[in-house]
C-alpha cells in the first residue's frame, strides 16, 4: 500500500494567512498561527508555509511566524518564498523549518539546488515548480508566484532539478490553484513518472476526493489550502477519502 | 526534572530536538564538551545529513572517545537518525567511514528496488508504522507507548539504512514497500532511532518522554 501525506499549505502575506486564485487576488484569511496549530492537532502530516510576496521584496519574511509555530507544532515544516542563497536557507532553517522550497532562484541559477543539497542534504531541498499548461500534455514552469514565464518545460525541469539534488518536488498547477476544480492530474502523472523522488501535489483541491485522484496519479503527498482554511472539511475527512480509496495514511 | 544532555556538533535538527525534549518536561543542557558527556544522566545525539559529516564533526570536537566511553559503559543514550547510524562500525555514505562501532554492522544506501522489483523513491520520506523486530518486546523500552494506545506511525526521512550484524540489536522495523528497514536499535540502555521522534507528533513526543522518564 502506498503512503500518502497530507500537507496543509499556508500562503502568507505579511502577518496574514491569505488565499488567492491562480496565486493572485490574494484575500486575507486570518492569523496563520492558529491555523497551523489546529492543523497539527487535527493530524496534518507536515505543514507548508509559503511567503506569497517574498519574490516581490526579494526576501522571506516568515521567520517570526515559524519561530512561533515550532513551539507547538511537532511535525515537519517546509518554508518557501524568496530564498535565494545558502544563507537565506540557513536563516529559515534556524527559525525552525525542516525543509526549504525554492522556485524563482533555482530557475535563475540551477546550481543553487546543488549547493543547497550539498550543504544541507537533499532531504532538506524541495524544488517548487509552478506549472501552466501550454497545450495538452505540455506545461511551462513559471516563477514569481505564477507571474513570469521561464521558457522551461515542467517535466524536463523536474528531471534536471532532481539530477541537481532536489529531495522532493512541489508541483503547483497555476491553472487550478484556488479554483477548487481538482488537481491537474495529467501534470502530476507526467512529473511523478519522470522522477524518482517524492512529489507533492498542489493547486486545485476542492473536495476530499480530489486528494485520492492525485494519489492515483502517482504523487506521494497532497497539499490542501482553502478547503481547510474555510473549514469546508477537516484533515480527517481528506485522510478518510484517501484511506477508503486504498491509500495508507498516518493514523492519529 | 530529568536532565538531558544534547550533543551539539552542528546537526540541523538540534533545536527541534531540544524543543521537543523541553516540551515533554526535560531540563535540556546543550553541549560540545567531553566532560559534560562524561557527566550526563541521559545523552541525546541528534542528526540529519551525512554519516561522514557527523563523524568528522565529532572528531573535530574531540568527542569520539568520550562518546565511546559513555556508550561502552551502557549509559542511557538516544541517537536520532544519523545519531543512530554512527553507533555502527561503518557508514557507506560518500565513501567508507568508520563509526563509533558500538554495534556490529554497516549503514548502506537504500537499494533502488525492493525484493519484488518495485522501485523505491530515495530519500524515503514520510510516515510509516513501526513494527517490533522479530522476538522483540517494546514493553520496557522508550517505544512502549506505541505498543499500547499511541499510533505507531512515525516520520522518516533518510537515504541510508542500518544493517545490524546481530539481529538482536534491531528493536523495530519499518516496511518500505517490500523492503524491511531497521527503524530502531537497542543494546542495554543504548537506543537509536532512524525516524525523527521530534517531528513525529504525539507518538514521537511520547517516545522522548519515555526515554527521559528512564523506562524501565
Amino acid at each position: 500500500m502506498r503512503h500518502i501525506r497530507l500537507i496543509p499549505r499556508l500562503d502568507i502575506k505579511g502577518p496574514n494567512l491569505i488565499k488567492g486564485v491562480h496565486l493572485e487576488g490574494l484575500r486575507v484569511v486570518g492569523d496563520p498561527h492558529g491555523y497551523a496549530v489546529r492543523y497539527y492537532e487535527q493530524g496534518a502530516d507536515e505543514l507548508l508555509f509559503m511567503d506569497a510576496v517574498a519574490s516581490l521584496y526579494g526576501r522571506n519574511q516568515l521567520s517570526h511566524i515559524i519561530e512561533r509555530a515550532v513551539q507547538h507544532v511537532f511535525v515537519p515544516i517546509t518554508v518557501g518564498g524568496g530564498i535565494r542563497s545558502l544563507d537565506d536557507a540557513r536563516q529559515v532553517l534556524r527559525a525552525g523549518a525542516d525543509k526549504i522550497a525554492i522556485n524563482t532562484a533555482a530557475i535563475a541559477r540551477p546550481e543553487l539546488v546543488s549547493e543547497l543539497a550539498q550543504h544541507l542534504g537533499a532531504q532538506c531541498v524541495v524544488v517548487s515548480i509552478e506549472a501552466k499548461e501550454q497545450s495538452p500534455g505540455h506545461w511551462e514552469a513559471y516563477t514569481d508566484n505564477g507571474r513570469e514565464r521561464s521558457g522551461r518545460d515542467v517535466v524536463a525541469w523536474a528531471q534536471q532539478a532532481v539530477a541537481l539534488g532536489a529531495g522532493e518536488l512541489l508541483i503547483t498547477s497555476v491553472d487550478r490553484e484556488g479554483t477548487r476544480r481538482g488537481f491537474d492530474v495529467a501534470l502530476l502523472a507526467a512529473v511523478a513518472a519522470a522522477v524518482n523522488v517524492p512529489v507533492i501535489a498542489s493547486g486545485g483541491m476542492g473536495q476530499p476526493a480530489h486528494a485520492l485522484a492525485a494519489a492515483q496519479a502517482g504523487v506521494d503527498a497532497v497539499a490542501a489550502a482553502d478547503l481547510l482554511h474555510y473549514q469546508r472539511c477537516s484533515v480527517a475527512d481528506i485522510k478518510q477519502a484517501l484511506s477508503s480509496g486504498g491509500m495508507a495514511v498516518r493514523k492519529v | 526534572m530529568t536532565q538531558v544532555t544534547v550533543v551539539d556538533y552542528g546537526a540541523g535538527n538540534l533545536l527541534s530536538v531540544v524543543r521537543a525534549l523541553s516540551h515533554v518536561g526535560a531540563e535540556v543542557r546543550v553541549t560540545q564538551r567531553a566532560e559534560d558527556i562524561a557527566a550526563a544522566d541521559r545523552l541525546v545525539l541528534p542528526g540529519v545529513g551525512a554519516f561522514a559529516d557527523c563523524m568528522q564533526a565529532l572528531r573535530q570536537l574531540s568527542l569520539v572517545e568520550p562518546l565511546r566511553a559513555y556508550l561502552m559503559a551502557d549509559r542511557p543514550y538516544l541517537g536520532i537518525c544519523v545519531g543512530m547510524q554512527v553507533l555502527f562500525e561503518v557508514g557507506e555514505e560518500y565513501g567508507e567511514h568508520e563509526g563509533l562501532g558500538i554495534m556490529a554492522g554497516r549503514v548502506v544506501r537504500i537499494p533502488p528496488q525492493d525484493g519484488r522489483g518495485q522501485s523505491l523513491k530515495i530519500p524515503h520520506i514520510g510516515w510509516s508504522p513501526l513494527c517490533p523486530a522479530r522476538g522483540q518486546d517494546w514493553a520496557e523500552t522508550p517505544l512502549a507507548p506505541l505498543a499500547g494506545d499511541m499510533p505507531r506511525d512515525v516520520y522518516f526521512v533518510h537515504s541510508y539504512m542500518a544493517q545490524p550484524s546481530h539481529g538482536d540489536d534491531c528493536l523495530a522495523e519499518v516496511q518500505y514497500h517490500g523492503l524491511s528497514i531497521c527503524a530502531a536499535v537497542r543494546r542495554g540502555q543504548v537506543y537509536g532511532v532512524q525516524f525523527h521522534p521530534e517531528k513525529s507528533g504525539a507518538s514521537g513526543l511520547s517516545i522522548l518522554k519515555n526515554f527521559i522518564a528512564g523506562v524501565p
